[in-house]
């Protein structure tokens, strides 16, 4: 027996904005007969708002109640806020669903999206950026019909990790289980991209404003512990030159040791490249 | 919830009161360890040796010697299976069917993984096995062949005397292995007769408590125990004997004997009228065994376009308790593997729905699962995206 909320448990037991809207502006269609839920969903916009949604839904307690809380909350809502809403969204207005059951609150997600596919603005929040754009479509799992693209989105709205996951989610992975190890191959791209995207290339400014604030805050900070300094003296490329003085100046040693921890210090944070040269 | 109208007993019975009953002593006052020297332990040891009567009596075995009692139907699969292939490690060839039990099945899985290369035997359209495969399949290296009596989701009753015949035309050394838990209480069991070398049953399938079974081992089988200790059960399943749990294994056994007609007349009439009515009252609905033989009490019906757990929480919400073929359910996202190897259609697949009654069950239950079953497939059929489909086939029964 699942444990659903009580809102999950209202929506299905009286869902909201049954049906079909003649003339509608939008249509969206998620999920499958075969794969044993489906979702359409009808919207109204006039002037840039959502007038009016409706749905049908051919699925179970949750597919149903992701379905209407959805209409729920788009209705009346600028499309601009709507395109903007993810199946955690949907999910948290339920109260939470059960992680088995998060595929369905993704049907809802995909439905709109495949509404508002033909609304699409600057601002709205792209998925696609990080990835090769000719696999986008390809099929992971041909048991569900899932593609690159819906287990891309999945693990970015919603941080997952693990296979099972996302299985929860978007339902890949649960019948043959044969594309579990290409659902890895997308979780081990996605997680080293983004490690990537992070340490994105600096321009020559920043780098330099960067590398400065940290020598100003954390770097001489700790020298002066001991009683000694540092001075940026100049930047070029990945060459920091600094002058390095107080008590410690004199001695050889500690000099190389005080070097090092400022090469390290700085190639951590800013670029494994970086050489610092005492002037 | 007022009432509860409980139609899954293929799930789980509810236990008999007499059958509680008999067994409150050895709780209470007869708690002795059976195989203890003092006089205090004689009853407890008389009770153990009347309940294999009793079962030895339920199989129409020859001997009580036959009969092991173990903790459920999954551990008397488990017991005759590896019990069976570790007693004959030469042969590495098994044939089973497409629709047996996870129970059963999963194990099979785990044993091919391990070298035994498996056969599983499909299903027609009405879920009947496909004998002539079964036939073809069997060679000198079969060790065991095992198929259920009854599908715990479908009813479907295998004629399991006739494929005793043809897995012992084709090798005589072949073992055969049956789990008879869907069909113990419903339809009668006679080892001699279906001539089986193995049998395995559980007793909260028929009014039992949950965590008490019984495997038959006939007396020219030798297998291997899968839990070893002490003496106990002749050294085929070691573990102080559940004296309570086997005493009410015991009167189950006797009272589902006695019962039996019962259930082949009051207990079908019952399921023939909530299977008729509904197929005649709900236009989207169809029989998923067509002209199957069935043990008494099961009816699986497809209900196309809707989802069956979506019906099932509709039923809930009055009290009705039944249980879907759906992958909502199933706990695999895939719908259930017996429907799928009846090419049960992908329309109805999803909403097959089993109906499970019991002794218990009455009149007036069904006659409201009848009038409540077509609103509540309206108002689903209401919510579905194929309204033209729907449409088409109300037409069509029109
Ligand atoms: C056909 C069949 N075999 C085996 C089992 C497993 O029995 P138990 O739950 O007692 O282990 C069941 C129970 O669902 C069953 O229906
Ligand atoms: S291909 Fe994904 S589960 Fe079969």
């Amino acid at each position: 027996m699942w444990e659903y909320t009580e809102k999950v448990m209202d929506h299905y037991r009286n869902p909201r904005n049954v049906g079909k809207i003649d003339n509608p502006d939008a249509v969206g269609i998620a999920g499958s007969l075969a794969c044993g839920d489906q979702l359409k969903i009808y919207l109204k916009i006039e002037n840039g708002i959502v007038t009016d949604a409706k749905f049908q839904t051919f699925g179970c307690g949750s597919a149903v109640a992701s379905s209407s809380i959805l209409t729920e909350m788009i209705i009346g809502k600028p499309v601009e806020e709507v395109k903007k809403i993810t199946n955690k969204d949907i999910a948290d207005e339920l109260g939470g669903l059960p992680p088995e059951k998060m595929h369905c609150s993704v049907m809802g997600y995909e439905a709109l999206e495949d509404a508002l596919k033909n609304y699409k603005t600057d601002d709205m929040v792209d998925l696609d950026d990080l990835r090769e754009p000719e696999t986008r479509d390809k099929v992971v799992c041909t048991c569900f019909n899932v593609t690159e693209n819906q287990i891309w989105d999945a693990i970015k709205l919603n941080g997952l990790k693990t296979v099972e996951e996302i299985t929860n989610y978007t339902k890949a992975g649960g019948a043959c289980g044969k594309c579990k190890s290409l659902i890895q191959d997308i979780i081990n791209t996605y997680y080293h991209k983004e490690k990537e995207e992070k340490k994105v290339e600096l321009t020559p400014a920043q780098k330099i404003l960067k590398i400065n604030s940290i020598i100003e805050n954390q770097i001489s900070d700790e020298l002066r512990k001991d009683g000694g300094d540092i001075t940026l003296v100049d930047i070029d490329g990945n060459n920091v030159m600094v002058k390095l003085r107080g008590k410690c100046s004199g001695c050889k040693n500690s000099h190389l040791t005080l070097k090092s921890f400022v090469e390290t210090t700085l190639r951590e944070a800013v670029d494994p490249a970086i050489v610092v040269i005492e002037v | 919830m007022e009432k509860l109208i409980y139609l899954d007993n293929n799930a789980t019975t509810r236990v008999d009161e007499k059958v509680l009953e008999t067994m409150l002593p050895y709780f209470k006052e007869e708690y002795a360890n059976p195989s203890s020297m003092y006089e205090f332990a004689k009853s407890a040891s008389h009770a153990l040796k009347d309940a294999r009567g009793k079962i030895k009596d339920f199989f129409n075995a020859v001997n009580e010697k036959e009969i092991i009692f173990t903790s459920c139907g999954s551990e008397s699969a488990n017991q005759a299976i590896r019990g069976v292939l570790n007693m004959n490690k030469n042969k590495r060839h098994i044939i089973t069917s497409k629709v047996e039990h996870p129970a059963v099945l999963n194990l099979y899985q785990t044993l091919e993984k391990q070298g035994y290369s498996v056969d599983y035997i499909g299903v027609n359209s009405n879920g009947e096995l496909d004998l002539e495969q079964l036939s073809e399949s069997v060679n000198s290296d079969t060790a065991l062949v095992s198929i259920m009596y009854a599908n715990n989701e479908t009813g479907v009753i295998y004629p399991i005397q006739k494929i005793s015949e043809i897995i012992k035309s084709k090798n005589p050394n072949t073992k055969f292995f049956v789990d008879a838990v869907q069909a113990a209480g419903k339809i009668p069991i006679d080892v001699q007769e279906l001539g089986v070398d193995l049998l395995g049953i559980s007793g909260h399938k028929f009014h039992a408590p949950k965590g008490v079974g019984a495997l038959y081992v006939n007396s020219k089988t030798v297998i291997t125990p899968l839990i070893i200790g002490g003496h106990q059960e002749r050294g085929l399943r070691a573990g102080t004997e559940n004296v309570p749990y086997i005493v009410g294994l015991g009167k189950a056994a006797e009272l589902a004997a006695d019962n039996l007609k019962y259930e082949m007349t009051e207990v079908k009439r019952l399921r023939d009228k909530l299977e008729s009515n509904i197929l005649k009252n709900v236009f989207n609905a169809r029989l998923n065994t067509g002209v199957a033989n069935r043990v008494p009490n099961t009816t699986n019906i497809g209900f196309e376009y809707i989802e069956g757990e979506l019906i099932l929480l509709h039923l809930s919400d009055l009290g009705i308790c039944a249980s879907s073929g759906s992958a909502c359910t199933s706990g695999s996202l895939e719908p259930s593997h017996v429907l799928r190897a009846m090419g049960v259609p992908f329309t109805a697949i999803h909403g097959s729905i089993r109906f499970s009654l019991s002794k218990y069950t009455t009149e007036k239950e069904i006659d409201y699962v009848t009038e409540v079953m077509p609103s509540i497939v309206e108002k689903l059929t209401n919510l579905s995206p194929f309204q033209n489909e729907l449409e088409q086939l109300k037409n069509l029964k029109q």
